[in-house]
């Protein structure tokens, strides 16, 4: 099987557009902008198709993550006015970092509460999994109900990722090409993480075959702590993310972009973090390209993708083996 | 009567998944630096047996002792601290890691021992030649080797081996012979197998199950030597002529 042919996808389908779409300006546009989007949506997957991978857990209440971790990155951008109206990046990042710290330290401390309380007394048991991890997306919303309110908040970006420049006659968004920088770092981090520390040896075996992971000697209930609280902190990157992407927030935001993880997660193979990135480009292109060429299929185009990789390969375009 | 000498000891073992009762009070002992077959037809229970003794199914009633030491509740990554390897039926490789990542995952004591993996590459020479190979596209036989060559990646004191010639070709089964010939002289190994010319090939010991029950016990000699007590304990299911 070769590697490098789902991975191929990404160009030939952004090649695809090319003629569909009336000037190559507006290609650019439409390819930074699904770009931005796909790193947005592998942030908030990625942690999802590791935990599902290794732990075999159906977790609903991923989304829950995402919608904290934006509301607690969003309160600390909202504290912090001065920084996010200062003209320079360098001022902007003063209020962006420490927004990112509060939404993943927070999403991260409720995944590692939901691992513990939630999940883990219902691990091996798929039904009973989509059930409490469902009732803990529910519970998780009214609470941010309680605490935040239950009104669309407005988020303003930061001043310096406002608007856009132009390469050539393509206008770009600022705030897109920071996603795409993002997403790539995330995903060169989690890729030398995986390749090349041990920790990332046990991770790639435990999502094949857990129980010859513990045959081995290592008490892989520990590994699945680290890698629930590491996908929910991902989770909440990618929730304040997507947040400052729409410019506004609310307390059903995880639920409603958890549809398109899923289908992400399935696309690319479940537990493959390579199958989760090249999935999560896909989506993000044809939703850019459709939703301009022929808004009216702009639903169902994830759906349609889904379908014709599953019939291409059944378990994903890089699936892992079990 | 338990001896001070055996290395590992069942007593009254049994082990229930879900709701079927599988092992059936099983009794057998395992002597050190020796190689004991665990026969049987299929569905007589030795994988289960195997299984519990690793601690990747609970024992319902009964003991199993490693060294003198109750191990009937210890949990699985314990076990392989202690020194004990598993090599399962389906051998357990991880497909989508390399040779050597599957090496260098056994070794939990930090970087591969060169000398040990030397003797590895002189056991099994494949190893050596898809080292950087993904271990899904080995051959099985291949697979094999390699599910071995992890379990003996570190010293172990013993070795559980599941069904080692299960769907190799002869020659191939030839060269798990010798191997284990090898394997004999530095650690002790209990071996489920259904390949009787191997089991007599390699055997110190032998025990024999039937419906989850241990129906015979002694040395493997023994058993090869006696034609009619083959036949009554291990039936037609049990292929003599490889």
């Amino acid at each position: 099987m070769k590697n490098w042919i789902p991975l191929a996808l990404v160009p030939v389908i952004g090649l695809l557009a090319l003629p569909l779409v009336p000037s190559t300006p507006t290609w650019v546009t439409l390819t930074v902008a699904g770009l931005a989007m796909g790193m947005m949506i592998f942030i908030m997957a990625s942690g999802l198709t590791l935990v599902f991978g290794l732990m075999d857990v159906m977790n609903f209440a991923h989304g829950a993550f995402i919608s904290v971790g934006a509301y607690a990155g969003a309160s600390v951008l909202l504290a912090m006015k001065p920084a996010m109206q200062s003209q320079s990046f360098a001022g902007n990042l003063g209020a962006i970092v420490p927004a990112v710290l509060a939404a993943m330290a927070l999403a991260g401390a409720l995944g590692w509460f939901f691992e513990r309380v939630v999940v883990r007394p219902v691990y091996g048991d798929h039904l009973k999994q989509i059930l409490v991890t469902m009732g803990g997306l529910i519970v998780c919303e009214q609470l941010i109900h309680v605490v935040w309110g239950p009104d669309l908040i407005a988020l303003p970006r930061p001043a310096t990722l406002t608007g856009s420049f132009l390469i050539g006659d393509a206008a770009i968004e600022r705030y897109r090409m920071l996603a795409v920088v993002v997403g790539l770092a995330v995903f060169a981090a989690m890729w030398l993480v995986l390749n090349r520390t041990r920790i990332g040896l046990l991770i790639r075996a435990g999502v094949e075959n857990r129980e010859m992971v513990e045959s081995l000697g290592y008490r892989i209930r520990r590994l699945f702590v680290g890698v629930f609280v590491a996908g929910s902190a991902l989770a909440g990157l990618g929730g304040v993310m997507w947040a400052m992407y729409q410019e506004s927030l609310t307390a059903g935001m995880g639920m409603q972009v958890m549809v398109v993880i899923f289908i992400v997660i399935i696309i690319g193979g479940l537990g493959s973090v390579g199958g989760c990135f090249v999935g999560a480009l896909l989506v993000g292109l044809l939703a850019n390209y459709i939703g301009y060429v022929a808004p009216k299929l702009a639903l169902g185009s994830n759906i349609l993708l889904m379908v014709l990789i599953l019939l291409w390969r059944p378990r994903g375009l890089y699936p892992v083996g079990k | 009567m338990s001896r001070v000498s055996e290395l590992l000891e069942l007593r009254g073992v049994n082990t229930h998944i879900g709701q079927y009762h599988i092992l059936h009070g099983v009794d057998f002992a395992v002597a050190p630096n020796s190689l004991t077959m665990l026969l049987g037809r299929n569905g007589a229970g030795k994988t289960t047996c195997l299984r519990t003794i690793m601690g990747l199914w609970r024992a319902s009633a009964g003991s199993i002792k490693f060294e003198q030491q109750d191990i009937t509740r210890t949990p699985t990554p314990e076990l392989a601290r202690r020194g004990i390897a598993y090599v399962p039926e389906n051998m357990g490789i991880f497909a989508g890691l390399t040779v050597r990542e599957n090496l260098l995952l056994a070794a939990r004591a930090g970087p591969l021992d060169e000398q040990r993996l030397e003797r590895i590459f002189a056991l099994f020479p494949a190893m050596k030649k898809f080292w950087q190979a993904f271990a899904g596209n080995l051959s099985g036989g291949q697979k094999q080797m390699l599910a071995i060559s992890r379990a003996i990646v570190e010293p172990r004191k013993l070795l559980l081996v599941d069904e080692p010639t299960k769907g190799l070709a002869p020659a191939i089964i030839q060269a798990m012979i010798e191997a284990f010939r090898e394997l004999k002289r530095e650690t002790t190994l209990l071996v489920v197998e259904q390949n009787f010319h191997f089991a007599r090939s390699l055997g110190d010991a032998v025990a024999v199950m039937d419906s989850g029950r241990i129906v015979h016990r002694g040395r493997m000699a023994e058993l090869a030597a006696d034609e009619a007590l083959q036949q009554r304990l291990l039936g037609l299911s049990l292929d003599t002529h490889q």
